[in-house]
Order: structure tokens, then sequence, then C-alpha cells
């Protein structure tokens, strides 16, 4: 699906340009958009390095397994292909703690280490796990506790009240992501009842 | 405001010199097992860049050619006739695909409407409230190689779907 998805926009876009005479914008796009991708992977280097390095100390300590073990009833509902006590379950709580508390950059480490540890527990294949559609339903649909660039971004153009959209965006997200445990588990119901 | 602020500020160094106190607690090598780690994530960020170039070179061609705004203008009656406001249309749809173009958007629309309007409100509620799941998919699928996604774009969308519902239904209650 992915790949069409890519076909499409890139096709449209091209034949879109030829009829509103925007190919020399486009001209421009192609090679911007590669170069801003590259530049956006460098500057994750840092983040990468700086986390999974601070998170290999977290799990040699055990401290992972104490998060997991803490909230295992409610993750082991969630993902129940996850055996209890899996390094998985470490990773995905601390990816969802990152999470909730805006840490969008210490989340995305956190985040493809659930992953690769999620594909292991796939036998390594390179198709898609139930667990790693509901974690990542979970997971851009991300409860957030406090979103700390909207409220820079509004105290920059001087609101009265920045912080005001806390109540509302916390009460959103909660509700996008009970909404994506349901539209997850309605997918994976049509799945297997398919075979 | 001031505790919020506080605590975004102090959490990240906290939890830094909680994990540093525990693991030397526990008998943790913890610069061997820090630079250990740490070489993981270099191969990380270089595996992903295939996949976001060609991500982000389709999104910038689909933009840049003016097939998105064509998109938007032909959704917007139809979202204007069940109560959304046609301002933030452009916003929830590019949400999902890039986050910087939201970001943009959303200090636009703030900028232009005010930050205490319902508009800025709503803006700041939509852009907090969901991620880039474009991105999330790309990277996190990427970076482990998962080459059959299944359907988890589909999941993804409809759960932002849902988050925008809820954010305009919210903030229509509680600021409308």
């Amino acid at each position: 699906m992915v790949n069409y998805i890519w076909v499409f926009m890139t096709l449209i876009g091209l034949v879109f340009a030829g009829i509103n005479g925007t190919m020399a914008e486009v001209n421009e796009a192609i090679f911007n958009g590669a170069k801003e991708a590259v530049t956006l992977c460098i500057g994750l280097i840092s983040i990468l390095v700086f986390w999974l390095g601070m998170m290999k100390i977290a799990e040699s300590a055990g401290l992972l397994d104490k998060l997991s073990n803490l909230f295992r009833p409610l993750i082991s509902r969630l993902f129940p292909e996850v055996p209890p006590g899996h390094p998985a379950m470490g990773y995905i709580l601390s990816n969802m703690m990152a999470n909730l508390f805006g840490l969008g950059n210490a989340a995305t480490p956190l985040g493809i280490k659930a992953m690769e540890e999620l594909k292991r527990l796939n036998g390594g294949r390179d198709t898609v796990s139930r667990s790693m559609v509901t974690f990542l339903a979970i997971n851009t649909s991300s409860i957030t506790l406090i979103p700390t660039t909207v409220i820079a971004i509004r105290m920059t153009y001087h609101s009265a009240a920045p912080t005001e959209i806390v109540g509302p965006t916390l009460i959103a997200t909660c509700f996008s992501a009970v909404a994506a445990i349901f539209i997850d588990r309605y997918f994976h119901y049509r799945r297997t009842r398919k075979g | 405001m001031q505790l919020i602020s506080a605590i975004s500020l102090w959490i990240i160094p906290v939890l830094i010199g909680f994990i540093l106190v525990y693991g030397t607690l526990k008998k943790v090598p913890t610069y061997e097992t820090f630079v250990e780690g740490g070489k993981e994530g270099i191969k990380m960020a270089v595996s992903i860049i295939p996949f976001l170039v060609g991500m982000m070179v389709a999104i910038s061609v689909f933009r840049a050619s003016g097939a998105l705004d064509y998109f938007m203008e032909f959704i917007r009656p139809g979202l204007e006739k069940i109560g959304i406001p046609a301002d933030v249309i452009p916003l929830a749809i590019i949400r999902p695909i890039s986050g910087n173009a939201a970001l943009g958007m959303t200090s636009d629309l703030i900028a232009a409407h005010g930050p205490d309007s319902f508009i800025g409100r709503l803006a700041s509620t939509l852009q907090g409230s969901t991620d880039t799941t474009f991105y999330v998919l790309t990277v996190y699928f990427g970076a482990v190689g998962i080459k059959k996604m299944g359907d988890a774009l589909k999941v993804g969308l409809l759960a932002d779907l849902a988050g925008f519902a809820a954010a305009i239904v919210v903030v229509t209650i509680m600021f409308g």
C-alpha cells in the first residue's frame, strides 16, 4: 500500500505541475525535499546516540524492567502477543512516557527500539505484526500532558493564557488514543476473520 | 504556568541524573554502557535516510505542484457543512503528513487570528493533539526494516481523524 501512496503522490504532483505551470517549483522541491530529509537524519544522530546510550544504562540497571512490571496489567492487555517481562514492554512504556511529557526527541529512539524488539518477537520477518500496528496507533495519537511547542508559540504571540489549551489537548489526545485502540482492534478482528 | 514551564525545564536533567545515580548504585559500568548503546544510534540514523528521502521528496513535490492546495479546495465545502472552520482545514490535512509544515501553519493561524481567538485555540489544540503519522511510520518501520505495513497506515490515519474530531468538539464546548 505504501508503494501506491508514494507513486500516487509523486505522479499527481508531476501532472499537476505540468497543468499548473509550477514545474520550476517542483524541480526545486525534489532536491530540497531530499536535502531536508538528510539534514533531519543527521540531526537525529545526536539525539539517537544520546538517548540510546542513556537507555542502555537504564536497561542494564534494571530500570526498564521495573517500569514494565509497574504497568504490566495495562500493557499485557494492549499487547497480548508480548510475553510478560519481554524487553519490548520496557521500551514501549518508556516511549509512551516520553510522549506523555512532550519529549518528542527522546520518544523516537525508544520507539525504534520498541519496534526492533517487536520485530524480533515476530521472528525477524519484514511484515508488520499485530503488536506493531497497535504500538503505532497508540504512538501516533500520542497522549500529551504538556504540548511544549504549542505553548511556546502561544507565548510568542502574547496569549493571555498560553497554557489554557493544555486541558482540551489532553482530552482530545485521550479520546484519539482510545479511538486508536478501538480502530486497531476492529482491523485486527477483520483480519483474523478473513483468515 | 510557571509550574508547568518549571517541570518541562527540570524533567530531562532530573531523569538523566536519576538514571546515572541508579546505574552507579547497581554497579553498571555507566560510561562504557552509554557508549555501547550510543553506537546503535548512528546505525539507526543512517538506515532511516533512504526512507525519509523517498517520503519527503514525494510530499514536497505534491505540495510544491499546487496539488495539495487543489485537494483542500475540493474537500472544503463538505467539511464546512459539518461545522469545521475552513481556516483549520489545511492544518488538519497537513498535520499527519509533515510536522514542520504543520507547525508553520499553526504559527500562521495564531499570528493571523490571535492566540486567544477560537481559531487560534483550535489550531493550538489540533497541533498538540496528534503526531505526524507519516513520519512516525516511515522512521519506525524504516529503521527496523518492515516492508509490508499492513493496516498500520489506515489505523494511524483513522486515529488522527478521531483526534481532530475530538479536538474540534472539545474546543467548541469549552471556548465556542
